[in-house]
């Protein structure tokens, strides 16, 4: 017998099936035409005095870039799907009424963004791969790290839009949170570069952690703490992520 | 027979805050039964409802739906009904077919089982045509009998319906009473609330009469007319206004005499000797009607207020 679980991953995968063109050009062309016009591009200057650590620029920034796509996604795609499927859609009411409990909800949420994250990784690792950026027979470990950081930053995501009944948050959590993490969290150039005051800042974003375990799979490079501290950190906040989203979908279905 | 009640309810109460929306109910609903809520908006039919459905959790009392109890095994007894909502809640990006087929997977059902269920409960709600379309499109009629289907996928014993046809046009509603008359000569267990007198009086057997969260009456809609009101009715419209004048002219004519605010209603068994007697009294009534008692006139005679306002 199906998992009820597993019944609401397939309701999304349906939904995607249906609506994936729309997906097509946030999730993989543009961070694609991004890496290659910036990589290409400003890397001709950075590579002409004498690349990032050693390696051409294109090469530096594929691996931020394919996980902060995972991280958008996560995001992105926690957000309004959320919200709406309390407030306009009413499909968690819905699937409240039949035998599903809300962490079955969470779950097949979570495992839907984890497919988004891992299939956005797997085009983005292939293309970019053609273009000579993959310089470790570990490139495929940026996979279950994108998986990794997808579901840690959709956790508490998804627990804000289950709380919230008004979607003006959305764009405070872009201004405030997603965009300062992508321009900051070592995607694009060393966390080292930036004032030491706002370096914590960068070691608490996922993103960060994410960044350099990719860069550990596709280039080499050693990680600045030990690879199971960066890992266990994207696990507490999946964790807590998890359980928090848990208790939201509860008291928001609970009356 | 209460180890026959599909719905037993005993004191059952529900409170938002400081604020009683049900307030001490009891309910037996048999096997086999169409049972109604008939009240006004607010009345909290939708609160007894939802707490039935196992989606929200009683304030006091007791409550026991198919022998089982809601807040142990809410999840047991929520895999045996059928949820109509008040709300639409289908997924306006699935198709048709596939907001069955989904629904059906909820319930742990096969992906041929459900598929299979899908086809026949599409022909059965008339929507076969419109299996590949997507749900946005539908009509409000087509949109409720598709939720009625969704509320059929898992074979219910009991189907909750929270006000199935409001909103819906004359021929939309007949329509789907014929539909839901279907499921209870199958045998299911249907309960609806409505705050339509001719929906209740078309399909329950049994109907309570609720008001700001309690149960006012009881009984069969034939029942109920003959104990909270008399067999016919006349409806007086009168040129002039005030209307509260009347009351004393009309006295001794019928058993009863409601004064609303564009008509004066005669309680009476027999309609025509009344209206005789109105003219006797040289009223020059501006319109006269004369017709069966209904249940929206036990429904003022027990709480002072019309149904539909
Ligand atoms: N979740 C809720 N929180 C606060 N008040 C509620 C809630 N649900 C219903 N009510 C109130 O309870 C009363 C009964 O509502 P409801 O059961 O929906 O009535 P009906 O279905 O008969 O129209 C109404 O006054 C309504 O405002
Ligand atoms: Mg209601």
């Amino acid at each position: 017998m199906a998992h009820p679980m597993m019944a609401t991953l397939e309701r999304e995968l349906t939904l995607y099936r249906r609506l994936w063109q729309a997906s097509v050009f946030s999730s993989f062309l543009l961070p694609l035409l991004f890496v290659l016009s910036i990589g290409v591009g400003v890397g001709s200057y950075v590579d002409a005095n004498g690349g990032l650590g050693g390696v051409d620029y294109l090469s530096y920034i594929a691996p931020g870039v394919v996980i902060t796509t995972a991280f958008q996604i996560g995001i992105g795609e926690s957000t309004f799907p959320v919200l709406g499927g309390f407030k306009w859609t009413r499909s968690y009411q819905a699937m409240r009424s039949a035998p599903v409990e809300p962490w079955h909800m969470v779950g097949g949420h979570l495992l839907y963004l984890m497919f988004r994250g891992v299939i956005a990784t797997i085009a983005f690792l292939i293309i970019v791969g053609s273009f000579g950026a993959m310089h470790s027979w570990w490139a495929p470990a940026t996979i279950p790290v994108a998986a990794l950081v997808t579901v840690s930053v959709a956790g508490p995501v998804t627990a804000l839009a289950a709380s919230i009944v008004d979607d003006s948050y959305f764009s405070l959590l872009f201004r405030f949170g997603v965009i300062p993490a992508t321009l900051f969290s070592g995607v694009f150039f060393p966390v080292d570069q930036l004032p030491e005051v706002v370096r914590p800042l960068a070691y608490a974003s996922p993103l960060w952690h994410g960044v350099v375990l990719s860069r550990e799979a596709t280039l080499g490079w050693p990680t600045p703490w030990p690879t199971w501290v960066h890992v266990a950190y994207l696990i507490v906040w999946t964790a807590i992520g998890v359980a928090l989203a848990n208790w939201r979908f509860r008291k928001r279905l609970e009356d | 027979m209460t180890d026959q009640s599909l719905i037993r309810a005993r004191g059952l109460v529900k409170r938002f805050g400081d604020f009683t929306a049900v307030d001490g109910i009891d309910l037996d609903v048999a096997r086999g039964e169409a049972f109604g809520f008939l009240g006004p908006n607010g009345a909290g039919k939708s609160s007894t409802m939802r707490m039935i459905g196992c989606v929200s959790t009683p304030t006091a009392g007791e409550l026991s739906i198919l022998g089982l109890d809601p807040v142990k095994d809410g999840t047991r007894i929520r895999s045996r009904l059928g949820v109509c909502p008040q709300l639409d809640n289908l997924d306006p990006d699935l198709t048709v077919r596939e907001n069955l087929t989904t629904y059906a997977r909820y319930f742990g059902i096969s992906r041929a089982a459900a598929k299979q269920r899908a086809l026949e409960l599409l022909e059965f709600v008339q929507l076969a045509d419109r299996a590949e379309s997507k749900v946005e499109p539908l009509s409000g009629g087509m949109k409720r009998r598709l939720t009625i289907a969704r509320a059929m996928v898992n074979e219910p014993e009991l189907v909750l319906l929270d006000e199935p046809t409001t909103g819906l046009d004359p021929q939309a509603r007949h329509l789907l009473w014929e539909r839901l008359f279907r499921l209870k000569q199958q045998g299911v267990t249907l309960v609806l609330t409505t705050h339509y007198m001719d929906e209740a009086e078309q399909l329950c057997d049994r109907l309570v009469v609720m008001d700001a969260g309690k149960i006012v009456a009881e009984g069969s809609p034939r029942a109920l007319i003959e104990t909270y009101s008399t067999r016919e009715v006349v409806e007086l419209r009168f040129g002039e206004s005030p209307l509260e004048g009347f009351r004393d002219k009309l006295v001794g004519i019928g058993e009863r005499t409601d004064v609303l605010p564009d008509r004066v209603l005669l309680y009476a068994d027999d309609g025509d000797a009344a209206v005789n007697e109105v003219h006797r009294r040289e009223l020059a009534p501006s319109g006269v009607l004369v017709r069966r008692s209904t249940l929206e006139d036990v429904f003022l005679h027990l709480t002072g207020r019309t149904l539909v306002d």
